[in-house]
């Protein structure tokens, strides 16, 4: 084992003196071969982590959701459509949701305003997200107005604001009383933007939901599920787009790094001829071109993947940040969660450690079953 | 030659031979640091979410406020198919953020099995 190990560690030693040689050239692909690992890493540790973020938050969201269309579009549900749902077998409770958007001109954004039945703020107060409280500088105590629709300013007080942990769900929300809202978009009494329900069986819900459009026809009904799959989604086609971008990168990347590792130069065929002439066998040589792809494309991988590491969840990914998360005036301001997805970095490793040793390998070989003399003369 | 007696020969500093494979040690090095720190990373608990966590399930809320430019956008789970196009039946999605959501799936992939809500159509 002793004696075996001491191979290696001679058979390292003369694969590095032999890559230093051409450092220029190596150290070159090794960079770029890092570069490509750091992207396509990056793309693969921020999507992961996103993903499992919405899905922790949405998990909480409502079982069923319902919202009523007339026309094709988005209708109030009356108190008494509620109450209906409510006496549907299956259904748990029913819950109307008010709530609606509203543009801010000053800051050129977008909120959601909402009034929770139960804790909502007083008459005259509202509590705001972390993003629109950034956007106009607001702390608790502050006043907030607002234009609406009609016309007519109104003054609210900013009761609370929500720190910047939930910013991932509630950056653009603004939190009023029922009665505020109401007359902000001088709608009826007792009118809701939508209604979310809870099953009594999580088993059900699907034949909740059919029930529901039999006596609701003109309605869409939203699952929990569903919710989650559109995130999941969501998240799959920008990481698609993303590596899509990347691959051209990555494919010009093969390209090079297949002509470097399975073209011999003239040099390195001599080097293989004179290894042979002076003893080592075929074995030795294809040991250390073996050596050479592995420590050439491991090191990359582990230098592009460490990097990628730290970019995403130290320094909050802000190359590729922009493309994944989207933009908006309002951002949410998030920190990540360091998670991994084995598999899928394990495929990165394997694609990109395994096919470089491999090509080193195959013209070493050749070369190395060839009569030294005519390796050296360059006749083969 | 001061210092030496006559005669005698200037002692030869020892040789020491750079070698590579200490170099590669020290790489190693790094890269178990590395590792170490990938590895402390994942062993820390999950970042606090409380507040999130009980808005989410107090307000019921359905989305990520990732995009707060149009409403088809912020609340993309919510949106319809035809929310992007309803200022008028041809017009084209305009917002920067709607190039890099996904087209609804009836689009991408063959038909699924139908559900309950296959009659609208949805960004899913």
């Amino acid at each position: 084992m002793r004696a075996w190990i001491n191979r290696q560690s001679l058979l390292v030693d003369y694969t590095l003196s032999a890559l230093a040689r051409h450092g220029g050239r190596n150290l070159g692909l090794f960079v770029v071969y890092s570069a490509v690992v750091f992207v396509l890493a990056s793309t693969m540790l921020f999507t992961h982590a996103i993903r499992r973020e919405a899905k922790a938050l949405l998990t909480h969201s409502p079982e069923v959701l319902l919202q009523k269309l007339k026309a094709g579009r988005h209708a109030y549900l009356t108190r008494g459509e509620l109450d209906g749902l409510g006496r549907l077998r299956g259904v748990n409770r029913v819950e109307g949701r008010r709530w609606g958007y509203f543009y801010d001109a000053v800051v050129g954004a977008n909120y959601t305003l909402m009034a929770p039945e139960a804790g909502h703020p007083d008459r005259g107060r509202v509590d705001v997200g972390d993003g629109v409280a950034r956007a106009r500088g607001l702390a608790a105590g502050d006043t907030l107005s607002l234009r609406s629709a009609a016309g007519g300013l109104h003054v609210f007080t900013v009761g609370r604001v929500f720190s910047a942990e939930s910013s991932l769900v509630a950056a653009d929300l603004v939190l009023m009383h029922p009665s505020d809202w109401e007359a902000f978009f001088q709608l009826p009494d007792d009118v809701f933007t939508d209604a979310a329900l809870s099953v009594v069986n999580p088993l059900e819900v699907r034949n909740v939901a059919r029930k529901i459009g039999e006596r609701l026809p003109e309605s869409r009904v939203i699952l929990r599920e569903e919710v989650l799959r559109t995130y999941d989604s969501l998240f799959d086609w920008r990481e698609g787009l993303l590596l899509a971008m990347a691959s051209m990168a990555a494919a010009a990347f093969a390209i090079l790094a297949w002509n470097k590792a399975s073209g011999l130069s003239a040099d390195e065929r001599r080097e293989i001829g004179i290894l042979k002439a002076i003893g080592w066998d075929t074995r030795d040589v294809l040991t250390m071109k073996l050596w050479e792809g592995a420590l050439i494309s491991g090191g990359a991988f582990a230098v592009g993947f460490l990097s990628a590491w730290v970019h995403v969840f130290h320094l909050e990914a802000a190359l590729i940040a922009p493309v994944l998360k989207g933009w908006s005036v309002l951002y949410p301001r998030f920190v990540l969660t360091p998670s991994v997805d084995a598999v899928s970095i394990l495929t990165l490793g394997l694609l990109t450690v395994l096919p470089y040793t491999l090509a080193t390998l195959v013209p070493a070989w050749r070369a190395a079953i060839t009569d030294p003399d005519q390796v050296m003369r360059g006749t083969v | 030659m001061p210092g030496f007696p006559a005669g005698s020969v200037a002692p030869i500093a020892p040789v020491h031979r750079f070698r590579p494979v200490a170099a590669l040690g020290l790489a190693l090095g790094t890269l178990a640091l590395g590792a170490l720190l990938v590895t402390a990373d994942l062993l820390k608990p999950r970042l606090p979410r409380e507040e999130a966590e009980h808005l989410t399930r107090a307000l019921g809320l359905t989305d990520l406020a990732l995009v707060t430019e149009a409403r088809y956008l912020r609340h993309v789970s919510l949106a319809d198919l035809h929310s992007a196009f309803q200022d008028h039946p041809v017009a084209v999605e305009h917002f920067p953020a709607g190039a890099v959501i996904a087209p609804p799936a009836h689009l991408r992939h063959a038909p699924s099995f139908p559900s309950s809500t296959a009659s609208h159509a949805r960004l899913d």
